[in-house]
């Protein structure tokens, strides 16, 4: 794996597999007692978000933390960033600090490849969702929802549905998911499919009825009802109606197919509730699941660990050590 | 006041060598060069007339972080013009007589080039209500270029009546065309690389849209439209059917619009951030088929200076623009005359006659003969340098070339027969 972990088109198909076997064999962790492994200890990871998003910074620092990693969180409201501080300094008082990674959190689409690539800082980069453009540990923790239910990805057929054009999910996980060999399905209306989504290597549809039925893994996207202020759609209700997975499009979705959000969810709007809480709903296991790839991430990155190779060190109970 | 010989210049690419007086301020026959004539040797030189530019942005009056009119006409004599036209989007706005005269002014005392003013179409460039062009007119400044750039005259009625009303005076509207409600928060070329960055895409046919209007209303009013920094391909093909009308209709390209694509993008680094922004290879080859054919008129820099912290930043909180003065000739023969699709006698015409004559600027982009002003400049095609901002004349430092090798080196330049680079050294 590269030294930073910026877009989904930085993993390659092992280098992606590697990420996900690695969180398997931690997330065994996860069922024991002692939830730590020695292996980051001394090392600092910064989680430095410009936007507020307390499920990805916790996820971020419960990974970290289960890692033994020092961590120190730099929210961007009420520090000096809000003074006009500027990504370049910030970046600088990181750096003097002795960061080994920061997970970075910007409303800017691209702000993670200029920490990463403008010889501000020397640690490795993370983004963690960065305006529209991607949002790289979802779409790992996804793919790895979806391969403990469905196996190999490989000819998998997945659908995302709702607003492409705004999300970072949906670009991160259209890259890592034909990279593991799934077959992607964007749905949309017309206006919230990105131009030149023809050159993306998915198919897109505008009409989510005719993409159920064959499907293995359906992804609700977070709508904003501010959107049809926009004109991207006409109301809340007839986007519900047009795109919203109720009950009975539920019905007609294969026995064994699941059912996905990245939340937080519009219960109503892009999702029923009855489908959100139905036992084919693994939301709420995507989130358990988040730490655990991101574990993995931060520690494929700092343990210094080549991604091209699959040497790992093991990860046997008797390494985890009881810290308070 | 030195008089100069130069010996064996090929004017304007000519086959044939040959030798220049200046003296006094104007073209002489070498014939009667004094003895004291100060000789440079022009062998493997071209010689061209002036470079005008009618698109630049000198930051005085209110950014003078960025740039002043002294250190603008300085890059800009490296850069081989005698001319540059500065854009009114200052702090004051250049809306009335007494900033058009204070630019205007300020140029003269620097003395490296004629700071021709463009004055504001409207008050403050809000698009509201027609700022005083008459009086800016009738001022020292002679103003005769009226232009919001920066933003679009969006309103039709006010773009017709502004284009009707400086027909009294010879005037021309330089539109930025830019649809404002279609480029809201627009950060980069809307196209498959927008689509994949994540970033809000500026549409080619909200520059499309506002020249068709444009062109039928100064068709219809009968008065002299400029589209400025024309970028896509559709643009070129609406401004060559408006002149197939007859129209009066003239346009304008980038040096960095005929280089760079949105790929650059790619790399989130904010030197490439410019409105309107880098577009497609697609839209690069339009654009120097146009320029080749004569559909677009001139080469004009839209020369933007930016201080450092304004770039090195995340790209949405960046400012658009890029540096151009020093580097125009460089890359039109980069793009134009290495390729085969203009020759220098080509170059002169698009870089300084026809600027010149859009402008209305008397004395300058006139052809290279005993009688003419001595506004002259003299290149090196052979040579070749890396571009490194540090050395550059602006005080901004924010030139997408950096690192790049680009031909060519302005060897000297002349205004009105005084030496503003001479040995490629700034005089």
């Amino acid at each position: 794996m590269k030294h930073h972990l910026l877009s989904s088109a930085d993993l390659n198909r092992e280098d992606a597999v590697l990420v996900l076997d690695t969180a398997a064999e931690l997330l065994s962790l996860a069922d024991r007692p002692i939830k730590k492994l020695p292996t980051l200890r001394g090392r600092t990871v910064v989680n430095l978000f410009f936007e507020d998003s307390t499920r990805t910074r916790i996820s971020f620092e419960a990974a970290a933390k289960r890692l033994s990693a020092d961590v120190i969180n730099f929210s961007a409201k009420g520090s000096s960033v809000s003074k006009g501080e500027s990504l370049k300094d910030t970046a600088l008082t990181l750096e003097a600090m002795g960061a080994d990674a920061v997970v970075i959190r910007h409303g800017s689409s691209g702000a993670p490849h200029r920490l990463a690539n403008s010889g501000w800082v020397r640690s490795s980069v993370v983004n963690a969702g960065d305006g529209t453009h991607e949002h790289p540990t979802q779409a790992l923790l996804d793919a790895f929802t979806m391969r403990k239910h469905l196996g190999d990805l490989d000819g998998r057929r997945v659908t995302i549905v709702g607003d492409v054009l705004h999300s970072r999910v949906a670009r991160s996980n259209a890259l890592l998911l034909s990279t593991l060999g799934a077959e992607v399905t964007l749905v949309a209306p017309p206006t919230l499919l990105p131009v030149g989504v023809d050159t993306w290597p998915v198919q897109t549809s505008y009409d989510l009825d005719s993409a159920l039925d064959k499907c293995d893994a359906v992804m609700m996207l977070r709508v904003q009802a501010e959107r049809m202020n926009a004109a991207f759609f006409p109301s809340a209700r007839e986007y519900s109606r047009r795109y919203g997975l109720d009950d009975r499009r539920f019905r007609r979705l294969p026995e064994h197919a699941i059912v996905m959000h990245p939340g937080p969810m519009n219960r109503g709007m892009e999702i029923s509730a009855d489908v959100a809480d139905s036992a084919r709903s693994v939301i709420v296991e995507q989130v358990t699941n988040g730490v655990a790839v991101r574990m993995a991430v931060l520690y494929l990155l700092l343990s210094g660990a080549d991604l091209s190779r699959t040497d790992l060190p093991e990860l046997d109970s008797t390494k985890a050590e009881v810290v308070s | 006041m030195t008089a100069y010989l130069i010996t064996g210049a090929n004017i304007c690419g000519a086959d044939r060598p040959a030798d220049l007086l200046l003296y006094d301020g104007w073209l002489a026959d070498p014939a009667e060069a004094p003895a004291d004539a100060v000789r440079v040797d022009g062998t493997g030189l071209i010689a061209l007339p002036g470079l005008v530019d009618l698109h630049t942005h000198l930051r005085e009056p209110g950014r003078e972080d960025a740039e002043t009119i002294e250190s603008g006409s300085r890059a800009a004599a490296m850069g081989g013009f005698t001319a540059v036209h500065a854009m009114a989007n200052t702090d004051p706005v250049a809306d009335t007589a007494g900033v058009v005269e204070q630019v205007w002014h300020l140029g003269q005392s620097a003395g490296y080039c004629d700071v021709r003013p463009v004055g504001a179409v409207t008050v403050g460039l809000h698009g509201e209500r027609l700022a005083e062009l008459g009086a800016m007119a009738d001022s020292d400044a002679q103003v005769r270029v009226f232009s919001d750039d920066g933003v679009c005259v969006s309103d039709a009625v006010i773009m017709r009546r502004a284009l009707e009303y400086v027909k009294a005076f010879d005037g021309v509207i330089a539109q930025h065309a830019q649809e404002p409600r279609l480029t809201e928060g627009a950060q980069m070329n809307e196209s498959a690389m927008s689509g994949v960055l994540g970033m809000r895409g500026w549409p080619a046919v909200a520059e499309e849209a506002v020249i068709a209007r444009d062109c039928l209303l100064a068709g219809h009013v009968g008065s002299r439209l400029h589209v400025c920094h024309v970028s896509t391909e559709g643009s070129v093909e609406l401004i060559r059917w408006a002149k197939s009308k007859g129209w009066g209709v003239t346009a304008e390209v980038t040096p960095h619009h005929l280089l760079l694509t949105d790929e650059l993008v790619a790399t989130y680094d904010p030197i490439y951030k410019v409105n309107p922004p880098l577009r497609t290879k697609a839209d690069v080859e339009a654009l120097r088929a146009g320029l080749a054919d004569g559909t677009i008129d001139c080469v004009a820099t839209d020369h933007a200076p930016h201080p450092t912290e304004d770039k090195e930043c995340e790209w949405a909180a960046a400012a658009m623009g890029m540096l151009g003065l020093e580097t125009a000739l460089s890359v039109v023969q980069l793009t134009m005359v290495d390729t085969g699709l203009l020759d220098w006698a080509a170059v002169a015409d698009r870089m300084s006659v026809r600027p010149a004559r859009i402008g209305r600027v008397g004395d300058h982009g006139q052809p290279i003969e005993v009688g003419a002003p001595a506004n002259l400049v003299l290149y090196d095609p052979a040579a070749t340098r890396v571009v490194e901002p540090t050395t550059l004349q602006s005080l901004s430092r924010n030139t997408p070339y950096r690192g790049m090798d680009l031909p060519g080196s302005v060897v000297a330049t002349f205004l009105r027969g005084r030496a503003t680079v001479l040995d490629g050294q700034l005089q």
